[in-house]
């Protein structure tokens, strides 16, 4: 399983997926500069990412807590804005594209 | 002990009173070390109690599960005795040897603390508030955009403008409508995450006709630097449009920056404080480093390793603050010096 991650510098990395990891946890756990303050709670909007508009439809949908939380933390949101935390790794996202969203690059 | 106005002489200051910096109280304490700790929230607990009060901890020993509020409370209790003083709301601003050889801490509003040991247990940094992202919003704040009420008075007889839908908003919104010309909430939907009964107080005055509430985007700053005249909002049903208004205070809740950290002269390695593994102490002899904050070879950021952290330092502490003493290694559970001090000597 694999994910495909650009970074805050336009630079795409290939990560190894891990089941039911958070993409989040994936993300940090690869070393690239993600702040995921909250830790994975859903709390605040510091894990952004766009989703390449090909996997959109193809993720379980937004929870209300995750799109309050993109709606009001989160900077610069778009359609294909989701919170990396709340995407868990599956077969099914073997391949998955995200590019890294302002407002989520560590100090 | 108090020199003067806002000048306090102590035996350690801890900067940060998240967990770990608690639990530094009480190994310090331990060893008759007097301990101060500046926060830049208005309590202790840290991320703890900022972030996630009410989700659990599974990896505290002893405790299978314990909320972040639980454990910021426990040991709360744990220091009592220790009768630390904090100085909350404000942030250390900048740390500077005095000519005798100790450490100043100044903070954000004056205070300044002057001790022979300095802890950094700044976890992530500074709690600073979140910025609504409007174009050259920095050139109006301080003079008409606010993040916070220090004095509520500065806010009488203005045209207000609050923004956010938590708690501060609401509250702030409620607090400040009777002395305030005017003020508008404004919020992105009709739906706030806050008290229940705040929320409906707010409903309570907008009825009345005494506020205004608006659903809506802020999109906008209207007026020349450093005065604002107007913001621009943004809605699905009434499009784009103006509020007039002299003063914008906006809660978009808080996000963690290293912040004046970075100026205190300490090597710094990916914004994270090196440290030895015997002392945790910094590229300064006398400033610590422990918890989130510090960075060595196998540093797990975990809370366990903040308070195996501060055990370790405290020794350190003693041996600066009483050069002349001798430190002896003691446990809680058989040293009467010990239980004595905690003030359960009588309980056993």
């Amino acid at each position: 399983m694999k994910i495909f991650v650009t970074d805050f510098d336009g630079i795409e990395h290939e990560l190894e997926g891990i089941e039911g990891w958070r993409i989040m946890e994936i993300i940090r756990d690869y070393g690239l500069p993600i702040k995921a303050e909250c830790g994975g709670a859903c709390l605040c909007g510091t894990c952004h990412v766009y989703v390449d508009p090909e996997w959109v439809d193809k993720l379980y949908p937004k929870t209300d807590d995750e799109e309050d939380r993109l709606m009001e933390d989160a900077v610069g949101v778009e359609d294909s804005s989701r919170l990396s935390c709340q995407i868990l790794m599956s077969e099914e996202l073997d391949g998955l594209r995200v590019t890294m969203a302002p407002g989520s690059l560590k100090d | 002990m108090t020199t003067e106005k806002n000048e306090y002489l102590t035996d350690a200051v801890i900067i940060g009173a998240g967990p770990v910096g608690l639990f530094a109280v009480f190994e310090l304490g331990l060893l008759d070390i007097k301990a101060h700790l500046v926060d830049i929230l208005d309590r202790p607990g840290g991320q703890c109690t900022e972030l996630y009060p009410e989700k659990p901890i599974y990896d505290i020993p002893a405790y299978p599960m314990i909320s972040g509020q639980e454990l910021t409370d426990n040991l709360l209790k744990q220091i009592e005795p220790f009768k630390p003083t904090f100085h909350l709301s404000q942030m250390a601003e900048s740390v500077t040897r005095t000519d005798d050889g100790k450490w100043k801490v100044v903070t954000d509003i004056g205070t300044t603390l002057i001790a022979p040991v300095i802890i950094i247990a700044a976890g992530g940094g500074s709690f600073m508030p979140k910025k609504p992202s409007l174009p050259a919003i920095e050139s109006f704040e301080g003079i008409s955009v606010f993040y916070a009420v220090r004095k509520m008075d500065h806010f009488r007889d203005k045209n207000l403008v609050i923004a956010g839908g938590g708690d501060s908003a609401l509250d702030w919104t409620i607090n400040l409508q009777p002395i305030a010309k005017h003020v508008t909430l404004i919020h992105r939907r009709d739906d706030f995450r806050a008290a229940p009964d705040s929320v409906n107080k707010m409903r309570e005055l907008v009825a009345a006709g005494k506020m205004t509430l608006k659903i809506a985007d802020l999109v906008g700053i209207e007026g020349t630097a450093p005065q604002i005249t107007g913001l621009n909002v943004k809605s699905k049903e009434c499009g784009e449009e103006t509020i007039p208004c002299d003063t914008l205070l906006a809660f978009y809740g808080l996000t963690m920056k290293l912040g004046p950290i970075a100026n205190f002269g300490l090597n710094l390695h990916e914004n994270l404080i090196p440290v030895d593994t015997e002392k945790f102490e910094t590229s300064e002899k006398g400033i610590f480093a422990i918890g989130d904050i510090n960075y060595y070879p196998g540093k797990l950021k975990l809370i366990l390793s903040g308070f195996h952290e501060a055990a370790l330092m405290a020794q350190q502490a003693f041996r600066y603050i009483y050069p002349d003493k001798k430190l002896r290694f003691q446990y809680t559970t058989s040293s009467s010096d010990l239980q004595g001090k905690l003030g359960v000597k009588d309980a056993t």
